[in-house]
């Protein structure tokens, strides 16, 4: 099983992206996503910075994939998608089905990003005809789901065709919205934002009156309130899963990375799930609870 | 620009079509459309009763096949679309690109609709469903401005739908996993939102709580209208700020839009509600109808009247109305 470092979903300075990146290239990742996949609005990296920097990794022994926008409404964020899957020499990871539109005309391969609704072996090979080589799993989707979907691509003769990527551990990006968040949350109107998601590098929690946090606001996404951990589920995904994507809010991704790596090569033992971790959505239960 | 109604019933259908719509959308007992409650929806009597009354009047009949397909079960999607076919309806509604599939390939004269479901909100999506499976409607997401619809109906041939009234979803719909976050189940899977058998309801000493799979959503005091806990629509802190920090409970009201969007060539105008009653469907028919009218008699004399707005808030959410994200002020 390979791992990925999913995109940074946060709005960081362009110095700490770029050194995370740096950081990132002597890490366990096998495979690096980067590219601004939340707010056309945040320009410390512009598009032509992203692709620049992601071919600046590339070469280097991992696998670099530009990542692009979920959530395309404007003909100007369009364009922006036109530019990345015209890059010319990476795969691109489309979290929208006009990526995968462009990108089957371009015929430049690509991942099926977590965000697309792919939920079926059908769809699956509907894609892989236009160039999909890896599905990453919508979030909500349980082992079971997955499992009977790998089953059908069986039936179909087209699952030796793609890689499948399973979101492993960070926030999960639940929703995206017209509106923004964090603005809302400072009182802004989106229009006159004023950029103010670079002041929360890991977003905004919100929690409830009882104080149990349910959400993580960023931007225009509406995040899981609990970080997402299937650390004790690497051995469940042996057979299954072909990269288990590590989603970075810092650098402790890169730690994370390598308790991933351990658990993936020698195994664990199963450890206790921290207060404000979750497994559910791999459990077929809630998705902010746990089972051990 | 045609009135597209909700019919969560045989009496809802039926009072649709006599007060005023062109069309109605309905959805089968089952989990292949996103109103999946009990006591809802049409098994194979009442659709064939419903088709009957709706082709009487000559009308049309939309079906609504709008969740995702579950692997090992995309039998149950595909008969979906067999008994439309079967019904004489007038379009599926769909939103799994493999019912589509199923849909273009088996029944290539059934007019498919892109349910909003399926996000599309630009046109490079809109090309990708246009290409593959020949949809002849687009109903777009409410997380566009007016300004961007305008610019979508521009830059596409295919006839465009839009959300007039009802419930507002403030996520881009298909795409919302909160509430399989909270319960397990969502939109996309079962056909539900925030499903009602995870409510819980609770005099407290702090308020009468509301709460969705023992998660607290809101807590009202004595003078405070209560709603139904739809988990984006609670109260929630942040940085010790408690507020509506997704949405206020409102619902979408665009009568005010009505030449706007007559001028940018919207095909249909949509109402949400097939969960509500019959008599939620009739005032809100009336009002559309006659607004609509009044605007085709006359456009340069076309004013919402205070009563239509009574009326609306009347059975709308919170009572309140928004424009939503037609208007950038709300986004």
């Amino acid at each position: 099983m390979k791992l990925s470092l999913g995109p940074l979903l946060y709005y960081w300075p362009k110095q700490n992206i770029e050194d995370f990146y740096q950081q990132a290239l002597s890490s366990e990742a096998d495979v690096i996503y980067l590219g601004e996949t939340v707010c056309s609005k945040r320009r410390e990296l512009k598009p032509r910075d992203w692709i620049t920097l992601a071919k600046s990794l590339n070469g280097q022994g991992k696998e670099v994939i530009l990542s692009s926008m979920a959530l395309l409404e404007a003909p100007s964020e369009v364009k922006v998608l036109k530019q990345l899957c015209e890059n010319g020499e990476l795969s691109v990871e489309a979290n929208d089905v006009g990526a995968i539109q462009l990108l089957s005309e371009l015929k430049v391969p690509f991942v099926c990003g977590p965000a697309i609704n792919c939920y079926n072996a059908s769809v699956i090979n509907l894609f892989v005809n236009k160039g999909m080589q890896r599905w990453a799993m919508p979030v909500e989707l349980s082992r079971d789901w997955l499992a009977q979907t790998v089953s059908d691509c069986e039936d179909l003769g087209i699952r030796s065709q793609f890689e499948i990527e399973v979101f492993a551990h960070g926030f999960m990006p639940l929703a995206y919205s017209a509106r923004c968040f964090t603005a809302r949350s400072e009182n802004k109107a989106k229009d006159d934002c004023e950029l103010c998601c670079i002041k929360y590098p890991q977003g905004r929690p919100t929690t409830t009156q009882e104080d149990q946090q349910v959400f993580v606001l960023n931007g225009i996404q509406t995040q899981s309130g609990y970080c997402y951990n299937l650390i004790n589920d690497i051995a469940s995904m042996q057979g299954l899963v072909d990269v288990a994507r590590i989603s970075p809010s810092d650098d402790q991704a890169f730690s994370v990375l390598q308790q991933y790596r351990e658990a993936v090569t020698t195994g664990i033992t199963p450890v206790k799930l921290a207060q404000k971790e979750c497994n559910g959505f791999w459990h077929k239960i809630a998705g902010l609870q746990t089972q051990y | 620009m045609e009135l597209l109604c909700p019919a969560g019933s045989l009496p809802a259908l039926k009072t649709a079509i006599d007060c005023g719509a062109d069309a109605v959308y309905i959805g089968l007992k089952d989990d292949t459309n996103a109103r999946h409650f009990a006591g809802l929806n049409f098994n194979d009597k009442k659709l064939a009763k419903g088709a009957q009354y709706v082709r009487d009047h000559n009308k049309h009949l939309h079906v609504a096949i709008n969740t995702f397909a579950h692997p090992g079960g995309e039998k149950r999607w595909q008969n979906a679309v067999d008994k439309c076919v079967d019904l004489g309806a007038n379009a599926a509604i769909i939103a799994d690109i493999a019912t589509l599939d199923y849909a273009a390939n088996k029944y290539p004269e059934l007019e498919l609709h892109l349910s909003v479901q399926a996000s599309a909100t630009n046109t490079a999506t809109i090309d990708f469903y246009k290409q593959n499976f020949n949809v002849k409607r687009v109903v777009l997401p409410r997380v566009l401005s007016i300004h961007q619809v305008k610019q979508l109906a521009r830059h596409t041939d295919v006839p465009l739908e839009v959300f007039a009234f009802g419930s507002l979803c403030i996520m881009a719909e298909g795409r919302c996993y909160l509430s399989s976050y909270f319960t397990g189940e969502s939109p996309n899977t079962v056909g539900a939102c925030s499903p009602a058998k995870y409510v819980r309801w609770s005099e407290t000493e702090k308020g009468l709580e509301s709460r969705l799979n023992d998660i607290l959503i809101d807590r009202y005091q004595k003078d405070e209208k209560a709603g139904y806990p739809t988990l984006c629509k609670g109260k929630f802190n942040v940085d010790n700020k408690l507020y509506h920090a997704l949405e206020e409970p409102t619902s979408l009201n665009t009568l005010s839009m009505v030449p706007e969007l007559m001028k940018a060539n919207i095909c249909s105008v949509k109402i949400e509600g097939r969960q509500r009653s019959p008599a939620y469907v009739e005032q809100i028919t009336r009002v559309w109808r006659e607004a609509i009218d009044s605007y085709k008699a006359n456009p340069a004399l076309y004013q919402v009247k205070d009563e239509w707005n009574r009326v609306l808030a009347n059975v709308s959410e919170g009572s309140q109305t928004t424009l939503g994200a037609y208007h950038r002020d709300w986004q």
